[in-house]
């Protein structure tokens, strides 16, 4: 034990400001005609493991007493090498693939991939689909704010809201379970549409959630919103102009509370978004206060939308009649030679996607997610690529942070809203 | 009804002392159990209900487990700090409570008792003084820990607590000057001669005082020192099993003692409104319950169960205070360190000082009035209702708490986010409207 503690001391060097006792060996002399404040840098890991570093993030700070002179993020603590995996996986079996790297919007993950592969084979899904898969996008989008907003007011020291938040966000996980019978990984799209239609009684299940949504909203705000200390922590931290947030590729709400009104469902319409009625919130000071006010009010938006694909949502069959990508019916199979070739090519060898590449930007809950498919007319992808908004949106950190306080890394991180899987993949 | 004879002064002293401390650590017990419990409401969530009827054995098992867990103390603490911190954190917690008065005089066939533990002279000056040492726990744990969190926690205790000391040290010279005296027994029988909790005169110098002893309890919003979402859990990162559970009892000791402070400071202590039966005081060495107009005084008639109901009285006051605390700490966030140094020695300081001189010249003016009584009251709570109208309209429109030190803005308080119904640039459709 003794001779361990010894290596520690040897290896702390004055300069890292690792260590609080004077060190070893003789001082330097000090000058004492004039009056000198000697103050070391203090290095201090915030993370792997850490209440505020939303999974296995590391920020190494130097600190000159509560500030903030240099931040280093460390990542890939959750590498999973999930591209690599991909092009091991036939084109349906990537998307649980998916939903691991954002557990906390899966659906839209979920949904990004399968758009991708489906430009690029030319398919061409049903609307009943289109439509269930906005559902599904826009109820995981405030799922994935939620819980942002309650690890947002955890960080800020309030905890209430936090549980009032996740309240909410269980039954999103009884939404999914229902639909899927997974909580968090849903892996509910597939090539051409999705795993399965509705279940009975599930689109009341939405709508009742939208329509009582909006008070929890309301009641969390009245804790944040206008709260003097809450305003105090978060206006005029982590500033990021419109114009630096474009050059550093930010995307989604963290771009927009710096006044540049991209979304991509405005700006390049998917599943006829353009048909939907819907404003885009966008702040004016690009600190972490706009960052929350963007976020809070795209969850009202995104019921807005809710309330109408609910109301639009057609019958009709889920998937599409392709052979190429959807098993045929059990009575087709057992009574129809073709249908018969196509169920064995299709269970035996997976969909076929013909040569091309694709690229598929939809608006995520964390910034502009781009799904880009490479294939060979195999069975699987010979590139599949994600372009990730929250690695993008945390490489910005350190500018944001650098001299600031200690407490502001947190706040700043807290209004990036990342998520490790994705960032690390 | 008149001295205790030295023996008998013994016994019931150390029947005093053995009792208020046990009171003191159940109550503290029950505390965590009410604190969880007030969270589960505030959360809408249960809270613990397992152990025994409405989980009123959870601080039992609580303590149980803390007790059997294993102590771990890292390699590079230095033992002796480390082990003497949370000892050095719960003993002035406990021991402010000596000189608070919890009942009125017991009679008993011995003699009467002061419900008192120990009725010195110097009674305000005790607390300041032991309020002061509090922070040796945690700064001490903070550093022996030789943790960077714990040590980022106990310098910011440190400078914490000494900033607000300041604060809650102005904030009763008020009581001070209205009372005329440091004993907390005479404070609250000044209060009971007036007829006014000084609440009402000195409301400034109560909403002062409560602030600071939040900060001084280190309660949201203020438990900067061991803000969980930045320094992990602050000071006492490293503490563990019975001597985490240390801190955590100190914590809640503070937060009942604050509260019985404030109770007696402000809130008349343990005296029943609106009647004169509990009015007593020791006058030369008798207990009286006032004076005739000739200036004879008039032996005040103690009994048991007026000071079960005196009990009662100071309980449900200091109870208050503790759901306040409770209430407090699962409503707001936190504040950032340097809002906090702002907030202790830009806001607190001058408007106590100020806040002092006014009231000071107000009662030099009454008294060459020779206005007394009621009137002196009702015009002593006029003019401190002005001030904390002031005060608190600056507080409430945004002036005081500065904003980042990252930008330097102005903080305000902005209108929800714009949101802009753009026409969408390329209206396209479905699958392929990507690039």
């Amino acid at each position: 034990m003794s001779k361990k503690t010894v290596e520690l001391e040897v290896s702390r060097t004055p300069e890292m400001g690792m260590d609080f006792r004077p060190a070893h060996g003789v001082l330097p002399p000090v000058d004492l005609t004039e009056p000198v404040l000697r103050s070391e840098k203090m290095l201090i890991n915030v993370g792997p493991q850490h209440p505020a570093t939303h999974g296995v993030l590391r920020l190494v700070l130097e600190l000159d007493g509560e500030t903030v002179v240099r931040c280093l993020p460390h990542i890939g603590y959750l590498h999973s090498s999930f591209e690599k995996l991909g092009e091991y996986r036939t084109w349906n079996q990537v998307i649980p693939l998916t939903d691991r790297m954002d557990y906390l919007a899966p659906f839209i993950y979920n949904c990004a991939y399968a758009m991708a592969v489906e430009k690029m084979m030319g398919v061409e899904v049903t609307e009943r689909c289109k439509v269930t898969r906005v559902v599904m996008m826009e109820l995981d989008r405030i799922f994935s704010h939620l819980l942002w907003l309650g690890t947002w007011a955890i960080d800020v020291g309030a905890f209430t809201p936090f549980l009032y938040a996740f309240q909410q966000r269980e039954k999103v996980y009884t939404l999914h379970e229902a639909y899927t019978g997974a909580r968090i990984t849903t892996s509910a799209t597939r090539i051409g549409g999705m795993m399965a239609d509705l279940p009975e009684g599930w689109l009341e299940g939405v709508r009742e959630f939208v329509n009582q949504f909006p008070q929890t909203l309301d009641e969390i705000e009245s804790l944040l919103s206008h709260n003097a200390i809450h305003i105090g922590r978060t206006q005029g931290v982590g500033v990021i102009n419109g114009e630096d947030a474009i050059n550093c590729g930010f995307s989604g709400p963290n771009l927009r509370a710096s006044g540049v009104p991209y979304d991509v469902r405005k700006d390049r319409p998917y599943y006829d978004y353009e048909t939907y009625e819907f404003e885009v919130p966008i702040g004016e000071h690009g600190d972490c206060y706009d960052r929350y006010m963007v976020r809070i009010e795209e969850m009202r938006q995104s019921c807005r939308i809710l309330h109408q694909a609910l109301d639009r949502l057609p019958d009709g069959p889920m998937n599409v009649d392709d052979p190429r990508v959807i098993l045929p019916s059990k009575t087709d199979l057992m009574n129809d030679m073709e249908s018969m070739i196509h169920h064995f090519k299709l269970v035996m060898e997976g969909v076929k996607a013909p040569p091309g590449e694709s690229h598929f930007s939809i608006e995520g809950s964390k910034g502009e997610l781009g799904m880009y498919v490479v294939s060979d007319g195999g069975s699987k992808p010979v590139r599949w690529r994600v372009r990730p908004p929250s690695f993008i949106n945390l490489s910005v950190i350190p500018k944001l942070v650098e001299g600031g306080l200690f407490a502001d890394v947190i706040m700043v991180n807290a209004s990036l809203d990342i998520v490790l899987g994705e960032i690390d993949r | 009804m008149n001295d205790l004879s030295p023996t008998a002064f013994l016994v019931t002293s150390s029947i005093k002392v053995f009792l208020v401390f046990s009171v003191l650590l159940a109550v503290v017990a029950l505390m965590t159990l009410m604190e969880r419990r007030l969270a589960g409401f505030i959360q809408d969530r249960l809270g613990p209900n397992r152990v025994g009827p409405f989980g009123i054995l959870q601080p039992a098992a609580d303590g149980l487990k803390n007790i059997l867990k294993e102590e771990t103390m890292p390699a590079t603490a230095n033992r002796f700090f480390f082990v003497l911190a949370p000892a050095l954190a719960i003993v002035p917690a406990v021991i402010t409570f000596a000189v608070v008065p919890f009942a009125a005089p017991l009679e008993t066939p011995w003699g009467t008792v002061g419900m008192i533990v120990a009725d010195i002279p110097i009674g305000i000056l005790f607390v300041l003084a032991l309020g002061s040492l509090g922070v040796y726990g945690l700064f001490l744990a903070g550093w022996a820990s030789n943790n960077k969190y714990a040590f980022l926690g106990g310098v910011r205790s440190a400078s914490q607590l000494v900033s607000y000391e300041v604060a809650l040290g102005l904030s009763i010279v008020p009581v001070l000057m209205l009372a005329g005296n440091l004993t907390l027994p005479q404070i609250v029988w000044e209060q009971q001669q007036l007829g006014f909790w000084y609440v009402f005169p000195l409301s400034l110098a109560f909403i002062l005082f409560v602030i600071s002893a939040f900060a001084e309890t280190n309660r949201l919003p203020f438990d900067l020192p061991e803000a969980e979402s930045e320094l992990v859990t602050g000071y006492h990162t490293e503490y563990s099993g019975m001597k985490f559970s240390m801190f955590f009892i100190a914590e809640y000791s503070h937060i009942l003692t604050a509260s019985a402070l404030m109770a007696t400071l402000f809130l008349g202590g343990w005296s029943i409104p609106f009647w004169s039966g509990d009015h007593m005081i020791w006058y030369e060495g008798m207990l009286i319950s006032g004076f005739t107009a000739a200036g004879e005084p008039v032996a005040a008639n103690p009994a048991w169960w007026k000071t079960l109901l005196t009990f009662v009285s100071f309980a449900l006051k200091t109870a208050f205070f503790v759901l306040v605390f409770m209430w407090v700490r699962w409503t707001l966030p936190r504040f950032r360190y340097d809002q906090v140094m702002h907030l202790g020695w830009k806001v607190m300081l001058p408007v106590a000082l100020a806040y002092v001189m006014a009231l000071a010249a107000t009662i030099l003016v009454l008294d060459q009035l020779g206005v007394e009584g009621f009137l002196f009251g009702a015009v002593l709570t006029a003019m401190s209702t002005l001030a904390t109208v002031i005060f608190v309209f600056f507080i409430d429109s945004d002036r005081l708490i500065s904003g980042s030190a990252v930008s330097g803005t102005d903080r305000e308080v902005r209108s929800p986010v714009r949101t802009v119904d753009r026409p969408t640039l390329r209206p396209g459709s479905g699958v392929g409207a990507g690039r």
